[in-house]
């Protein structure tokens, strides 16, 4: 029999697809069922954020980094505002490094559900995310308590924190993290030895830890690989020195285990809020520089200078002292960092954010090389894309 | 720290290999905008060592027609930040294998994050129904875009304010 020559198959994945997380297209080329190459075309979802921060002044460039990732806006705005308060070198008083640590860590739990869970849909498992969007619910509920915002929160204020905390607040806090392991124990206990789920995810989308490094990956992708990295430990910022959490990792660097990791980090999240809520010192939950936070409101009733202040910050807005730096944050997806440019004006000059998922999808042509069209779903949702901050 | 373009690939070869900088993470590669220089381009390569757990930041500049050296040999992560970066500031990459454009729409022209690209765009876009398609049409805004200037009079910028150019006139 002649010798057939069979064609590669490409084939268009997306934009609109359940699995994609958004809008992902993808141009597959297809032998048979494996996939040879996978080409994601990205930017449908690109607003231009880059651009629009250098024509806002510093304040109102907060409410842009909700929107970059939407699943855990207050870890963006964290990086932002230490960067900010790196060029304007400001110290931030000691409650409100507590808060942010403590909504930080909320807003990694709020992110590892919606991720873990949806994971699971996307291989077959569908009660992980009714569940897990209930307690999702119960910690929007925290951050509406605290910013009146449920998702966009502009929370996180160069120099601070917006407001304090609500009476009783913490005390919810409190008793919502002493239910919350049960919480974890079911969702494991539905996946971690399920046949479907491991037949789905373990040994697919292997990464090495040299491969991890070349392709600049960051965060549970990077500790799925085996490599004890973690920002919080190695270059820790606010409070987070004082907290004692261990950095779990993986050994296979494939989609089982960044799903172990995920699981792992959200039971680490959780001891450090309680170690938050214990320590959390009261005090201002601002820097008192009326240069940069606004007065409170009853002084304005008293003060003319509180008054100017006020008219001040909210027009013009501070001015940040030339030069440039570069902030990170472990956000739960990976190193979130924002490298700022400032020539002393009131607006940055440049404001560059770098997301994790953007290496992350990179890292998807390799890491689907060779692997069943089914699989590819199962790599990008362990991978964790959310396209607000992919295309920013 | 500022290199030469054309050493790029070798100086952050180097940075990776070497046993006392150990960078081997291209965390971000970006791109500051410049007007008034004459290579206006700033190429910033932002490193991590993991090892020695510290960051360093390596500059390159250039113009839109010099191309800079590739450094997806050292870092495959390169290759869409630098797509980006042609795409966002029109700054070529000579030997990158694959510099399409990344996050503007298929057809896009211009470089949106150049300083002298407006705010505004030049096209916007809507569903024609009679067309029956998306049609592209040009900007129309119904109040003119407006940037206030904050500087202070006293303090501020030495430059013409606007209504300055009526002075010497009449």
């Amino acid at each position: 029999m002649a010798d057939v020559e069979i064609k590669n198959l490409t084939m268009n994945f997306g934009p609109q697809h359940p699995a994609a997380h958004g809008v992902l297209r993808l141009v597959l080329e297809m032998d048979g069922e494996i996939v040879e190459r996978a080409d994601p075309h990205i930017g449908l979802l690109h607003r231009g954020t880059e651009k629009l921060i250098e024509y806002k002044t510093y304040l109102q460039a907060v409410p842009y980094f909700d929107r970059l990732d939407y699943v855990s806006p207050m870890c963006q705005e964290h990086a932002f505002a230490l960067a900010v308060e790196r060029l304007l070198g400001i110290a931030v008083p000691a409650r409100a490094q507590y808060i942010r640590v403590l909504f930080s860590e909320i807003t990694r739990i709020l992110n590892h559900l919606l991720n873990v869970t949806s994971f699971a849909l996307d291989v077959g498992a569908m009660t992980p995310l009714l569940w897990g969007f209930e307690e999702r619910e119960k910690l929007m509920e925290f951050y509406e308590r605290v910013s009146g915002a449920r998702l966009h929160a502009a929370y996180f204020r160069p120099g601070g924190v917006a407001k304090d905390m609500p009476a009783g607040l913490a005390e919810d806090i409190a008793a919502w993290s002493a239910r919350f392991p049960a919480f974890v124990d079911d969702v494991e206990g539905l996946l971690n030895e399920n046949r479907i789920f491991k037949q789905r995810s373990v040994d697919i989308g292997i990464v090495t830890v040299e491969q991890a490094f070349d392709w600049g990956f960051t965060g549970p992708m990077l500790r799925a690989s085996g490599v004890p990295w973690d920002l919080r430990k190695a270059q820790p910022y606010d409070v987070y020195a004082e907290m004692d959490f261990d950095v779990p990792i993986g050994k296979h660097g494939d989609c089982f285990d960044r799903y172990l990791v995920r699981m792992a980090e959200m039971r680490q999240s959780l001891r450090i809020m309680e170690q938050c809520l214990a320590k959390m010192p009261d005090g201002p939950i601002k820097t008192d520089d009326r240069k940069v936070s606004p007065p409170p409101r009853a002084e304005m009733k008293r003060s003319m200078e509180a008054l100017i202040h006020h008219f001040k910050l909210y027009t013009e807005g501070y001015h940040v002292p030339a030069g440039e730096t570069y902030a990170a944050v472990e956000a739960p997806k990976g190193e979130f960092g924002v490298y700022l440019v400032s020539d002393g004006s009131n607006k940055p000059y440049r404001c560059r954010i770098r997301a994790p998922g953007f290496a992350h999808l990179q890292g998807l042509d390799f890491m689907s090389k060779g692997h069943m069209l089914a699989d590819v779903v199962a790599i990008i949702g362990a991978s964790d894309i959310v396209f607000g901050e992919i295309d920013r | 720290m500022t290199a030469r373009r054309e050493a790029i690939v070798r100086v952050l070869g180097h940075l990776r290999d070497d046993a006392g900088c150990l960078f081997k993470q291209l965390i971000d590669l970006t791109a500051v905008d410049y007007p008034a220089r004459p290579e206006r381009f700033e190429i910033v390569y932002n490193l991590l060592s993991l090892r020695h757990n510290r960051r360093i930041r390596v500059k390159v500049t250039s113009d839109d027609a010099t191309p800079v050296p590739t450094v997806v040999g050292v870092y495959s992560v390169a290759g869409w930040f630098e797509r980006e970066v042609w795409d966002m500031y029109g700054v070529l990459f000579a030997d990158n294998p694959d510099l399409r454009r990344l996050l503007t729409d298929y057809g896009f022209e211009g470089h949106p994050l150049r300083k002298d690209f407006p705010l505004t765009g030049y096209v916007e876009l809507r569903y024609d129904d009679e067309q029956k398609r998306v049609v592209y049409e040009p900007v129309k805004l119904t109040q003119a875009f407006r940037n206030f200037d904050f500087m202070s009079p006293w303090e501020g910028d030495p430059g013409l304010l606007p209504g300055d150019e009526k002075a010497g006139r009449g």
